[in-house]
């Protein structure tokens, strides 16, 4: 046990002297100065300045009135630079328009079979006669089609696309990412299958058998190649913070995957303690960083204002990276493995608190005096509604990671109701901030009918409201009701029969909104519907500058 | 853009190599020290490899993914009341040395099932259990299995069949409900599921050779 004991201290001691280091270099300004990174997102011109394509022309002026810091809309601005830009959106529009196709059809079907689940836990009875669509089956292909087909191929399809402007370049080497994306929706549908089949491996995020699971991880390898071949081509110095995560999320995912799904080589608790490493990171490592990659760079966007402090952000950078990587021993308190892992675990839990804090601190004193943009931005509202889920959400999780919180929550719907408080209401609701945006720049098209941006936001909102609070609610009772020997087992499943109602229901609002949304799409993607004051890029003059050379 | 380089300026090489490094540092720690720790265990002496039959079952229990509401891992006394609610003692490593996948799960929608056997030992309710939970369970929300049976008419009967023998309230007249082999396969892995052995090595104590080698 003393080899335990030093371990555990050593990590401490290098955590504690690392950070302590970190923050003595960053105030000796050892990282550079910030508020010129900050600014590069920026055109010289751009900064007061709001921007939002997903607006309406009179959401547009009401945005630059309320929050801009000049008397010019953002629309009349003509720069070169801005050429450029739209230069370095062409080059990636194909690839990410593959990307939000699918993961739009990956939403639909997620929805579907999380509204399924969540109907099958109050009517037992309903749809048993086919084993495909037992609980059992239908719960896994649930969450396997939102993480790997939903979240992943909208995080990539935002992440392509944000590469090529922050680094002021076109895209080089799409095809690699459109090949990487259609091997991974191979492995993804493949795998969905599999479960459906029956032929899970058995462990949760992990389900896809391991021949299966090779399509994504070279997939995966191939969608990071532009991001290597465009760094290489990079005509700026300084590389954004969003870059950072963007960077270092494909780097991640593709070892983590790789190392979970080694078939033949884990063993016994320590498999236990590998579906958990893995589990965590792949929300930790993979999906949080391309959302916060998104969060970094769209609401100074939107608000054409920089970030508030630079530094800070590298802080939180690394933060996240150090910690995170060592929380998913939480999963596992209370079970048959070493104390010192889940100690660990629950240590670096706790820590998150400092990155977190790091994000808060930054994006709240960009937004402060501009809460009226998200009365006129469709995209800020999503993405700042995701900013406060990522807050709730990290929050709640660090204290559901102490064991007196842990011995409540843990087995219960609570744990579940926390997972989509992360991936719902941060990662998904920044997804769908990002696409309204990013759409009408890739397609040159205005959505068709910005009501239905704001139906489906309301019907998401509310739907979540109601999943998030009631699930929240039912779970913790359930956890109580279990504590309590005095009471039978089957109280505790009782009790919980009313907040499954409410929780499908609330996941049947979800649905709606999602069907909204993708209705919404598509037929902006075949472009139906009628358009708005012509396409929504940057100035109009710029159209038909850009257009007169043929390429379209 | 930024005039000169700072000496911690994140470009793609340190950024690459602070990422791995504390990627690596998760790795070692939660991955290969876990990794050698469980590679030191030896199974307690009570603790039986599944059978053919029974792992069979186990791989059932897998595909339909029963460890979506149930847990195989009782927590201590001190922690939880698992023990009084008749799931067995706190569980150890040593406990799952001839599981692949592991099952530990992480919710309990259903009760922890690493005693089940020790608590229900009967295969008739089992299997009737599978096929209609709430025939015996009223309230509970496990999906029934009708799928892993098949309903006969009662003269067409073999004497290979395995019988579900049902409640009577629920049982159709002059039909009987028989198992397929994955509810077999299933059900001899529910009644193997049974960890009430001591966990600790046996301790030789002067006088209790008579009593292990069995005469009373």
């Amino acid at each position: 046990m003393d080899f335990n004991v030093a371990i555990l201290l050593g990590t401490y001691i290098v955590s504690i002297v690392a950070l302590f280091l970190f923050v003595y270099s960053m105030s000796k300004g050892m990282f550079g100065d910030g508020s010129n990174a900050a600014q590069m997102i920026f055109d010289k011109d751009e900064i007061g300045h709001t921007e939002d394509p997903a607006a309406t022309l009179q959401q547009k002026q009401k945005l630059q009135f309320d929050v801009g810091d000049k008397d010019t809309y953002h629309d009349d601005l003509i720069s070169d630079d801005l050429t450029a830009r739209v230069e370095a959106d062409q080059s990636s529009s194909l690839v990410v328009g593959i990307c939000f196709t699918l993961a739009v059809i990956w939403l639909l079907l997620a929805s579907l079979a999380g509204l399924a689940s969540s109907i099958k836990l109050h009517a037992p009875d309903w749809l048993v006669g086919y084993d495909f669509l037992t609980f059992g089956r239908i719960r896994p292909i649930h969450v396997n089609i939102v993480a790997y087909g939903w979240c992943a191929l909208s995080g990539i399809g935002v992440c392509l696309w944000m590469l090529p402007r922050l680094l002021k370049t076109k895209l080089v080497g799409a095809r690699w990412a459109i090949l990487g994306g259609g091997l991974w929706t191979i492995g993804v549908f493949l795998g969905v299958v599999a479960i459906a089949l029956g032929k899970s491996d058995g462990m949760e995020f992990l389900e896809f058998p391991w021949k299966i699971d090779i399509l994504l991880i070279i997939g995966g390898a191939f969608v990071g190649i532009p991001l290597w071949l465009t760094l290489l081509k990079r005509k700026v110095d300084h590389l954004y913070v969003s870059i950072w995560y963007i960077a270092a999320a494909l780097l991640w995912f593709p070892t983590l995957f790789f190392i979970a799904n080694l078939p033949n080589f884990h063993v016994g608790v320590e498999q236990a303690t590998v579906n958990w490493w893995f589990g965590h990171n792949v929300l930790g490592l993979f999906f949080s960083p391309m959302g916060l990659a998104t969060i970094y760079y769209f609401i100074p966007k939107v608000l054409g204002r920089p970030i508030h402090n630079y530094n800070i952000s590298l802080l939180g950078f690394w933060a996240l990276a150090f910690f995170y990587s060592q929380v998913g021993g939480h999963h596992l308190i209370g079970g048959p493995v070493p104390s010192w892992f889940i100690t660990l675990s629950i240590t670096q839990s706790v820590m998150m608190v400092i990155p977190v804090v790091a994000l808060f601190i930054n994006q709240y004193y960009t937004l402060k005096d501009n809460w009226r943009a998200l009365l006129h931005s469709p995209t800020l509202r999503f993405i700042v509604f995701g900013l406060i889920m990522y807050i709730l959400s990290s929050i709640q999780g660090s204290l559901e990671a102490l064991r007196s919180v842990n011995t409540i929550t843990h087995f219960t719907h609570f744990t579940v109701a926390h997972a989509h408080l992360g991936l719902y209401g941060f990662f998904t609701m920044v997804m769908f901030g990002a696409m309204y945006y990013i759409m009408p720049r890739i397609m040159h098209w205005e959505w068709p009918y910005p009501s239905l941006i704001g139906l489906h936001f309301w019907l998401v909102f509310i739907g979540f409201a109601i999943y998030i609070i009631w699930l929240t609610i039912g779970g913790w009772l359930q956890g109580m009701a279990m504590l309590d020997a005095a009471r039978p087992f089957m109280d505790s499943v009782n009790l919980t029969a009313p907040y499954l109602q409410a929780r499908s229901i609330g996941g049947g609002l979800m649905t709606l909104g999602h069907f909204v949304f993708a209705i919404h799409f598509f037929i902006m993607a075949w472009k139906f519907g009628p358009q708005r004051l012509g396409a929504a890029v940057i100035g109009p003059e710029l159209v038909k500058k850009y257009f007169k050379k043929g390429a379209a | 853009m930024s005039k000169k380089s700072q000496p911690f300026e994140m470009d793609e090489k340190r950024l690459i190599v602070g990422a791995m490094v504390c990627l690596s540092l998760a790795t070692g720690v939660m991955v290969l020290m876990p990794y050698f720790f469980t590679k030191r265990i030896s199974p307690p002496p009570g603790l039986k490899p599944y059978t053919a039959i029974q792992a069979e079952g186990r791989k059932v229990y897998v595909s339909e993914g029963c460890v979506y509401c149930h847990s195989q891992q009782p927590r201590d006394a001190k922690q939880a009341p698992d023990a009084k609610r008749g799931w067995g003692r706190v569980s150890v490593a040593g406990d799952y040395y001839y599981d692949s996948p592991h099952l530990l799960g992480t919710m309990r929608t259903g009760p922890d099932l690493f005693n089940i056997a020790a608590r229900q030992p009967s295969k008739d309710w089992q299997l009737g259990h599978l096929y209609q939970p709430r025939a015996y369970t009223p309230g509970s929300i496990m999906p029934s299995y009708p799928y892993l049976f098949k309903v006969k008419n009662s003269s067409e009967v073999t004497p290979e069949d395995e019988v579900v023998n049902l409640p009577p309230q629920f049982a159709k007249p002059g039909q009987t409900v028989v198992t397929t082999p994955r509810a077999h396969a299933l059900v001899e892995y529910l009644l193997a599921l049974d960890h009430t052995y001591s966990p600790l090595p046996a301790i030789a104590v002067p006088g209790d050779e008579k009593q292990l080698s069995g005469d009373k």
